[in-house]
């Protein structure tokens, strides 16, 4: 299963993050926990300097921006292959 | 650092957006020639005021500004915009990292300038700077640069004063952020930062180079930045205009000599403390100021006037608050307001 991550405390463009992931996964119909981290020691720790932040299985693959939903749904993708390989 | 390659969606750069931009420019240049007859026409042929009434003035100034600062903001704010797109915090770090005192400051302001930066992200950004081992005082340099050097304020500036006095602007901007960073870093302000910063442990890696925009990506965000910022300030420039024009038409001339102008000493902080409740307000605020100053107001008085409005924000001092000791936002508050204030000195003592 896929674990989607959102970081950032209360910028405006963290919900609308959350709301494209969550169109994203649910585009694919894939199963995928997703998590708002809000905590700034938890931001830092993926060593993210302007919020939103994206992070898919660990990884973070977007900051200080939106990316669209067909961005999001090419690292889901991603992510799903590299765990079917892994 | 991570080469995901993947995540770089399968796009080509067409033609049509840069043509759309292209079209948009021209169309813009081809207005803005006309902008005075427009507004000549509109206020003595349609409405049929008579040159030299008080009315006709002032009509005749909003109908002119309006669409000319909003013009200006629209070409300014998508400018700078396409400009930011080469930049990122990510890249300002790595350009700072390792940089002495001194330099670093004067790269600071420079990149706090030209980095997209919102002041929401004020905190990772502190602690990921300051955690990679770039001088406080340094950090604090960009930190000063980025609201007071403001593409917003910039076009106002341009469109109602001139290039000469928006060039004065960035310039001292530039300046107080520089000398500010500078005598911050001399204070040890390290004792000052709160204790947990110390403690966050900042990851890996990060993603400096993943994000790499075509041209389209770079055209289509900064139209939906433009739409976006100029959506929010309008209402605060038409208002402004039309007060200053309301000003400019009634209030008589040199009226406002006596308190604002080159002898009341007095003026130059008390504008500074008007400033600080205004922030982020320098939309409405720099049309009212134009007018003051048509009507006798000094010019130091007003340029310390307008930076205070952007440089000195509470909302920002909030958000810093979480980083930073009360002392040191004191500190930080201090320095800039003395250093706009002198600033505001200087320019009344050289300029007359």
């Amino acid at each position: 299963m896929l674990t989607v991550k959102v970081l950032g405390s209360g910028c405006a463009n963290c919900q609308k993050l959350e709301d494209s992931a969550r169109a994203a996964v649910t585009g694919l119909g894939v199963e995928a926990k997703i998590e708002k981290v809000t905590d700034i020691a938890g931001i830092m720790s993926y060593n993210v300097l302007s919020t939103p932040g994206l992070v898919i299985n660990e990884k973070l693959v977007s900051s200080g921006r939106l990316p669209s939903e067909a961005e999001i749904t090419t690292w889901l993708t991603d992510a799903l292959m590299a765990e079917e390989a892994g | 650092m991570s080469t995901h390659q993947a995540a770089s969606l399968p796009t080509r750069q067409g033609w049509r957006l840069p043509a759309l931009a292209l079209g948009a420019a021209v169309l813009w240049i081809i207005l803005w020639g006309q902008l005075q007859n427009l507004a000549d026409w509109l206020t003595y042929d349609l409405i049929g005021l008579t040159p030299g009434m008080h009315l006709a003035e002032s009509v005749n100034f909003f109908l002119y500004d309006v669409p000319k600062i909003l013009m200006l903001l629209t070409a300014m704010i998508f400018m700078v915009t396409i400009i930011r797109s080469f930049f990122s915090p990510e890249r300002t770090r790595a350009l700072l990292g390792g940089k002495r005192e001194g330099i670093g400051n004067v790269l600071a302001a420079g990149l706090g300038v030209v980095t997209p930066f919102c002041s929401c992200s004020a905190v990772p950004l502190f602690i990921g700077f300051v955690e990679t081992g770039i001088p406080l005082g340094v950090t604090f340099s960009f930190l000063i640069a980025t609201p007071v050097v403001n593409e917003v304020a910039l076009a106002m500036l341009f469109g109602l004063f001139g290039w000469r006095i928006a060039g004065l602007y960035l310039v001292t901007g530039l300046m107080i952020a520089i000398l500010g960073g500078v005598i911050i870093g001399r204070l040890k302000p390290e004792r000052y930062v709160e204790d947990f910063v110390w403690q966050i442990k900042v990851g890996q890696g990060g993603q400096d180079d993943v994000y790499k925009p075509t041209w389209d990506d770079r055209l289509r965000d900064a139209a939906r930045v433009t739409r976006e910022i100029v959506g929010k300030v309008w209402p605060f420039v038409v208002i402004g205009i039309a007060i200053g024009a309301g000003i400019l038409g009634y209030v008589p001339e040199d009226f406002l000599g006596d308190i604002m102008g080159h002898q009341a000493w007095w003026s130059v902080p008390a504008a500074v403390v008007l400033g600080i409740p205004l922030y982020s307000n320098a939309a409405g605020v720099i049309p009212v100021v134009y007018a003051l100053m048509e009507k006798g107001a000094a010019l130091g008085t007003v340029l310390a006037f307008m930076m205070s409005v952007v440089a000195l924000s509470l909302p920002e001092m909030l958000i810093l608050r979480r980083v930073l000791k009360p002392h040191l936002i004191a500190v930080f508050v201090g320095i800039v307001a003395v250093a706009i204030i002198l600033t505001g000195y200087l320019f009344n003592l050289v300029i007359r």
